[in-house]
């Protein structure tokens, strides 16, 4: 499976690991909002 | 788990890239929007300089290069190889052959 | 206006940060949106968010919904969710799908599938940028029929078995889930895989007529638990159209942005060119303005002073002390509204049992729950009694608005079965 990054609530590394990251993958479908 | 799977680690800054042309580049405040109608994937850009690099790509002979001219310095090099590396798992960007034109 | 000038002064000296940090102050154009083309629709499901059933006589026209599309395209959305009602059965649907892909705007398009026979099939799957997510609400003709109608199970498995045949994989096949469908989550993986779709499950809201049917069927507290669990098991095989980021107080955050995108990377706009701040809060308090209005859609989402509001970071009100409101960011904003619920307090089904409190104390107050400012519905559907806020049913059941048009006595006047359907009758 790809190495994908995700947003939102992650343990403390991870939440810092992801902050760093210059780019950040989130598929289309992951926004709130859209049926 | 932090994103520096064998992907990133191995982008090559001395290879020549450009933004593929299925890509629909957007800026925003804090960065830019990358969607691909190909693969239906959307990035994020996280700053001014890594969108810089990114729409830069295509003028310079390698990464490295663009990423020189935008002012990344030796210490931040291996963030911005890991995220170009992140865009070329994507496929956000492409490796440019000898004879791919530049405007 | 988005205005972010830390964000833009920090170049690349300081930490990216949290992107959910970023996007809280909201985008210079929504990153996708749900646009629905009509109000029309063949079908009256019981929970339909948009209390859909009957057209609007003042509903865009092809030549005004081709300006929107080139706004879009000005603004670079990359793609927009075309719903309603039913969006096949206004005349102009495929001229206007083949405008907005031909204008570089992705399309997907959200069916019952009442049109998508062997030939619709086949002209999708030589098409690149347009997706289709066909809606089915049970595994089984019981369940799904009984919130959706009569023939509706049989017309979606119909257009499943045409897009398969047409060769079009990877189509949608999006499910709202139910008290009564939660049993069938397994079922519903293996008719996604059966047809070569990809499955995807979405939250149930009490948004128009589904206000009407929450209390019955909206998912009980361990069911809650059952689907995080099934969509952690799942991962990202199954999509929720990041519907669930009120269960990431469960445990780790699902795929997805994981905050409410309205009015900050999504909106609406509705069949008559109204833009509301999500497709689940189609009522005048989150109506951000109208794409006739003289700044047209790109005005409404610069400038709205709703939309404004919405993109202030969020305080997180009475859930501040929780721990968990930074996985959960306190839930949906639409869900607490029709509920009766503060906007700055839980969700109603907060899986702290929050929510459940917040409503017993509200259903105390002889106050009802807002009720949506729209209602399509078709007058032959029976009227049911409004759920108050917190969830009594009142004793005396309100009255529909009379029919504004002569339209509204055939609401699919004009419109045939068949693919070449004439303009409807006005």
């Amino acid at each position: 499976m790809p190495e994908v990054s995700s947003t939102g609530h992650e343990t403390e590394t991870e939440a810092l690991a992801s902050d760093e990251l210059l780019v950040e993958e989130v598929s289309i479908d992951g926004m709130c909002g859209v049926y | 788990m932090s994103a520096t799977a064998a992907g990133p680690a191995s982008f090559d800054l001395d290879r020549a890239w450009q933004v593929d042309p299925r890509v629909s580049m957007r800026p925003e405040p804090f960065g830019a929007l990358l969607y691909h109608f190909g693969t239906r994937r959307l990035s994020f850009l996280k700053n001014q300089t890594v969108l810089a690099v990114v729409r830069s790509l295509a003028d310079h002979p390698s990464a490295r290069s663009a990423c020189e001219a935008c002012g990344v310095t030796e210490a931040e090099l291996p963030a911005y190889a890991r995220a170009l590396g992140a865009l070329a798992d994507s496929r956000m960007i492409t490796e440019r052959s000898a004879h791919d034109s530049r405007t | 206006m988005t205005l972010a000038p830390d964000l833009a002064a920090s170049g690349g000296a300081t930490s990216p940060g949290k992107l959910t940090d970023l996007f809280q102050l909201g985008l210079d154009a929504p990153i996708c949106l749900t646009w629905e083309l009509t109000y029309a629709c063949n079908l009256s499901c019981v929970h339909c968010l948009s209390s859909s059933g009957r057209r609007d006589p003042r509903e865009l026209s092809t030549a005004e919904c081709k300006a929107v599309i080139d706004t879009l395209e000005r603004m670079q959305v990359f793609y927009v969710n075309i719903g309603g009602g039913e969006p096949t059965v206004r005349p102009d649907f495929w001229e206007l799908v083949d405008y907005a892909t031909a204008h570089h705007v992705g399309v997907k398009f959200s069916t019952n599938g009442v049109k998508l026979d062997a030939a619709a099939a086949a002209r999708l799957a030589a098409s690149d940028y347009v997706d289709v997510q066909i809606s089915l609400d049970g595994a089984t003709r019981e369940v799904n029929d009984a919130v959706r109608g009569p023939g509706s199970f049989d017309t979606a498995m119909r257009a499943m078995g045409n897009l398969r045949d047409a060769g079009f994989t990877g189509f949608k096949l999006s499910v709202v889930m139910t008290r009564q469908n939660i049993p069938q989550i397994d079922a519903f993986k293996a008719l996604a895989d059966e047809f070569g779709a990809q499955l995807r499950l979405t939250r149930l809201r009490p948004s128009g007529r589904g206000a009407d049917v929450w209390d019955e069927l909206h998912p009980l507290p361990a069911q809650q638990k059952e689907l995080y669990d099934w969509l952690v098991a799942h991962g990202e095989q199954v999509l929720t159209g990041d519907s669930f980021f009120h269960l990431s107080a469960f445990g780790g955050a699902l795929p997805g942005l994981n905050l409410c995108g309205a009015g900050r990377v999504v909106c609406l706009i509705d069949p008559v060119g109204d833009v509301y701040a999500c497709p689940f809060a189609i009522h005048e308090n989150f109506l951000a303005g109208n794409v006739r209005d003289a700044g047209g859609f790109e005005g409404v989402w610069k400038t709205s002073s709703l939309f404004a509001d919405l993109r202030k970071p969020d305080t997180g009100g009475a859930c501040k002390s929780c721990g968990f409101y930074d996985s959960c960011r306190g839930g949906c904003m639409a869900a607490k509204f029709f509920t009766g619920l503060p906007l700055d307090g839980p969700d109603p089904e907060c899986v702290q049992g929050y929510g459940e409190t917040a409503l017993a104390a509200v259903s105390s107050s002889p106050v009802a729950a807002p009720r949506p400012s729209v209602d399509h519905s078709h007058r032959t559907a029976p009227s049911r009694p409004r759920a108050r806020a917190g969830g009594a049913v009142p004793v005396t059941i309100a009255p529909r608005r009379p029919p504004s048009h002569d339209c509204d006595e055939s609401p699919l006047a004009g419109f045939s079965a068949g693919p070449d359907s004439s303009s409807g009758c006005c």
